[in-house]
C-alpha cells in the first residue's frame, strides 16, 4: 500500500517538501546540540526539562486520544466512526514515535539510550513509558495496517486482528496514565505532587486529540474524494466538548485545593504561572492566553447550535488545541520546576536552536501523518469508506 | 520438499526473535550484580550507615565554608562553568530561610542573621532515595553495604529525571564538555563528560583507602562523619548531645546529612 504514498500533485509534494525542510534545519541544530551538549538549549540546573519533554508529554496525549473513535466503534457499533477509525490510529502511530524522538532528543548521552534496555528498572516509571509506548505503537501499526489492507482488498480483516482492538483500547489510557507517574509521584515537586494528575491528563488528551482529529477529518474531506461523514465531525465535537469542560473542571480542582488550603508550596507554581512571583512571570500572558482560549473554546462547544456550524466548529478545535498545548506542552512542565527545591526563581524560555529541534520532530511526525494518511485516504477512495468488519 | 519465500521468512524472523529474546535474558541477570571493586584495601573505612552532622554554629568566616567547598571541588574534578544556568556542584552555600523553607514558613519572626545564614548543601544520601527509584538505568544506586548514593556516569543516559525527583537540588547536570573548565586536574580521579549528571558521593574513592571524606577533613571539626548504626560513632554522640534538624523531613526520605543550627551567640 505504500506505494500509494508516492502518487501525489503538486500540492502534495510542495507540501512534503516543506516538512523536509523544516526537518532539515532541525537536524543541522540537533547536529551541533549532539556536539555541544544541551546547554544550547534554555533548560538549566534548575528547570532542567523543557520544550522537548513538555512535548513529549503532550504528544502522548495525542496518540492516547485515538481510543476516542475506536472504542465507539469497536465496543458500541457507533457505525458514524467506521470511516476514521483508520484516521485515529494512524494519527496515534506518528504521535507516539514523535514523543520517542522528543525523549531521544533530549538525552544527554542518546549513544546510550539502550542502557534502558540493558538495565531494565522496573522501580522507575521511565521503564514502564517506554513498554507502553512500544506496545502502543505495534498494535496501532498491526491494527491500523491491517484493517487497511483489508478494506482495500474488499475483506473482513483477519480474525485475530480483534482481540489486539480491543487490547488496543485497553492500552490507550495507560500510556497516558503511566506519563502522568512520570510527574505525580516525585516528593519534591508540589505542581505536579497531585492525584488528579493522570486524570487531567486523560481529559486534556482526550479533548486535545479528538480536536485535531476534527481538523485533520476537515482537511481530508477539502482536498480527497474521502468524506469522513458529518454525524462522525458532530460526534467528535461533542467528544471534545465534555472533556474539555472536564479538564478544565479539573484544573479548578487544583486551584481549589493550592488557594484553599493556602500551603504556600502548593500555592507557588500556580502563583508564578498565573500571577507572577517575585516579580518574575515570563509564562503569565502564555497562561492567561490558554485560559482565555479554554473559556472561548467551551463558549463556542456547549451550544449545539454553533457547534453544528462546521466552520465554527473547527475554530473552536483549534482553541481547544492551542489552549491545550500551551497549558500541558508547556507551563504544566515549566511550572514544576519553579520555583525551584531552595525556592528560588530560575526562568526558563527556549532558544532558537531548541525550538528549532523541536520543529523538527514536529515536521517529521507530520511527514509520517501526511503518508499515513495519504495512503488511508486513497484507500477509502476506492472501496468507498466503508471497513467490512 | 523445499521451502518457499514466505515459510524462509517466517522461519528467519522467528528464529531471530528467540535469538534475541536470549541475549537480552542473559543481560537481565547480569545487571542484578553491583559494581563493586575487585579486593578491599585493608585500610578502608567500614560503616552501614554512613552520615554527616554538620554543626553550622562552628561556620563563622568566609574562608570556613570555602576551604570545604574548594577542596571538594578541587579533588573530585567539579569544573567551574561560572554561569549559574548550567554550573555543576557537589557542596555549596544556600541560606537559611532557602535551605529550610518549611521551617521559615513556620516562623517568619526568626533572627535575620540566622535567616540569611549561609549553610552548607549536598546530597543527603537519603535512606529512601527518589533519585535512585527514578533511574531509569541503575545509573544512580543506593550502596548496599553503607547507604551511599552513588552515581556511575559511564552508564548515564542524561534524562535528568533524577534532578527532577531530587527533593533537594542536589544533583547538577553537564550541559558542555565540562573539562575545559577545571582549572587544575586532580588525575586520580575520573573527570566527566558532556551529558551526565554527577553529584556528592559522600568520597566513596577515599572511604576506600581508609580516609575520611574531603569536606569533613577540611572542616576543622565543624564537620563530622560516622556510622548511624554504630551508637558509639561520633555522629550518634552528636546526635544525642544536640538538637538536630534534617531537610524536608515531611517528605520521608530520610536523609542523612544533619544540621546543628546553633543560638544567636553563634550566628
Amino acid at each position: 500500500m505504500l506505494e500509494k504514498a508516492l502518487v501525489g500533485d503538486r500540492r502534495y509534494w510542495g507540501w512534503i517538501c516543506f516538512l523536509l525542510a523544516v526537518m532539515g534545519v532541525g537536524l543541522i541544530f540537533y547536529l551541533r546540540q549532539f556536539s555541544f551538549g544541551l546547554g544550547i538549549t534554555g533548560m538549566s540546573r534548575d528547570v532542567s526539562w523543557g520544550l522537548y519533554i513538555s512535548q513529549f508529554t503532550f504528544l502522548v496525549g495525542i496518540a492516547a486520544s485515538g481510543v476516542m473513535v475506536v472504542l465507539p466503534y469497536y465496543l458500541h457499533d457507533y457505525k458514524a466512526f467506521g470511516k476514521i477509525t483508520i484516521l485515529g490510529e494512524f494519527l496515534a502511530i506518528p504521535a507516539v514515535i514523535m514523543c520517542m524522538l522528543f525523549i531521544f532528543i533530549d538525552m544527554g548521552q542518546p549513544t546510550r539510550v539502550l542502557n534502558v534496555l540493558l538495565h531494565p528498572s522496573p522501580s522507575s516509571v521511565m521503564f514502564f513509558d517506554m513498554v507502553v509506548l512500544a506496545g502502543y505503537l505495534v498494535l496501532n501499526i498491526l491494527v491500523g495496517w491491517t484493517t487497511l489492507h483489508a478494506e482495500k482488498k474488499g475483506i473482513a480483516p483477519a480474525s485475530w486482528v480483534k482481540p489486539l482492538i480491543i487490547l488496543s483500547i485497553a492500552w490507550a489510557p495507560s500510556i497516558h496514565t503511566v506519563t502522568a507517574f512520570l510527574y505525580a509521584g516525585l516528593p519534591g515537586r508540589h505542581f505536579w505532587l497531585s492525584a488528579i494528575m493522570a486524570a487531567r491528563f486523560l481529559a486534556s488528551a482526550f479533548a486535545s486529540g479528538p480536536a485535531l482529529l476534527i481538523l485533520l477529518a476537515l482537511i481530508v474531506r477539502k482536498f480527497s474524494k474521502f468524506d469522513p461523514g458529518k454525524e462522525a465531525i458532530q460526534a467528535l465535537g461533542r467528544i471534545v466538548t465534555y472533556f474539555m469542560l472536564t479538564n478544565v473542571f479539573f484544573l479548578g480542582l487544583e486551584f481549589f485545593t493550592a488557594f484553599y488550603s493556602k500551603i504556600p508550596g502548593h500555592m507557588m507554581s500556580f502563583e508564578y504561572l498565573y500571577m507572577g512571583l517575585e516579580g518574575h512571570g515570563k509564562l503569565v500572558p502564555l497562561m492567561w492566553a490558554s485560559s482565555i482560549l479554554s473559556v472561548l473554546a467551551i463558549g463556542l462547544l456547549v451550544f449545539p447550535q454553533i457547534r453544528k456550524n462546521e466552520t465554527l466548529l473547527a475554530i473552536a478545535s483549534v482553541t481547544v488545541f492551542v489552549a491545550l498545548w500551551i497549558d500541558k506542552g508547556f507551563g504544566l512542565v515549566v511550572g514544576g520546576f519553579v520555583p525551584n527545591p531552595f525556592e528560588r526563581i530560575t526562568e526558563y524560555w527556549p532558544t532558537i536552536p531548541e525550538a528549532s529541534i523541536a520543529l523538527g520532530v514536529w515536521a517529521f511526525g507530520f511527514l509520517l501523518l501526511t503518508i499515513l494518511y495519504k495512503i488511508a485516504v486513497t484507500v477509502k477512495e476506492e472501496s468507498g469508506g466503508e471497513a467490512i468488519h | 520438499m523445499g521451502i518457499n519465500r514466505r515459510q524462509f521468512l517466517k522461519i528467519a524472523g522467528f528464529s531471530s526473535l528467540i535469538g534475541l529474546g536470549g541475549t537480552s535474558a542473559s543481560l537481565l541477570r547480569k545487571s542484578i550484580l553491583e559494581a563493586s571493586q575487585e579486593e578491599q584495601d585493608p585500610r578502608a573505612l567500614l560503616g552501614k550507615r554512613w552520615a554527616l552532622v554538620i554543626d553550622m554554629s562552628k561556620f563563622k568566616t568566609e574562608d570556613d565554608y570555602r576551604r570545604v567547598i574548594d577542596v571538594c571541588h578541587r579533588i573530585h574534578n567539579v569544573p567551574d562553568i561560572g554561569n549559574p544556568k548550567s554550573e555543576v556542584k557537589w557542596i555549596w552555600k544556600e541560606e537559611y530561610e532557602n535551605v529550610f523553607p518549611s521551617q521559615d514558613f513556620d516562623n517568619q519572626y526568626v533572627e535575620e542573621s540566622l535567616k540569611n545564614k549561609p549553610f552548607l548543601v549536598l546530597c543527603n544520601h537519603c535512606d529512601n532515595p527518589p533519585c535512585v527509584r527514578v533511574c531509569p538505568t541503575k545509573a544512580t544506586f543506593k550502596r548496599k553495604s553503607d547507604g551511599i548514593v552513588m552515581m556511575d556516569m559511564h552508564r548515564c543516559i542524561g534524562c535528568r529525571f533524577c534532578m527532577a525527583a531530587c527533593p533537594f537540588g542536589a544533583r547538577s547536570f553537564n550541559f558542555q564538555d565540562p573539562r575545559p573548565f577545571l582549572k587544575e586536574m586532580n588525575p586520580e580521579f575520573p573527570t566527566r563528560t558532556k551529558g551526565v549528571v554527577e553529584k556528592c558521593t559522600l568520597c566513596y574513592e577515599r572511604l576506600a583507602i581508609g580516609l575520611i571524606p574531603a569536606c569533613v577533613e577540611a572542616s576543622n571539626g565543624a564537620m563530622a562523619f560516622g556510622d548511624l548504626k554504630d551508637p558509639n560513632s561520633e555522629v550518634r554522640k552528636l546526635l544525642r548531645d544536640n538538637y538536630t534538624i534534617r531537610r524536608k523531613p515531611e517528605l520521608g526520605t530520610l536523609p542523612s546529612v544533619f544540621y546543628i543550627i546553633g543560638g544567636k551567640n553563634n550566628a
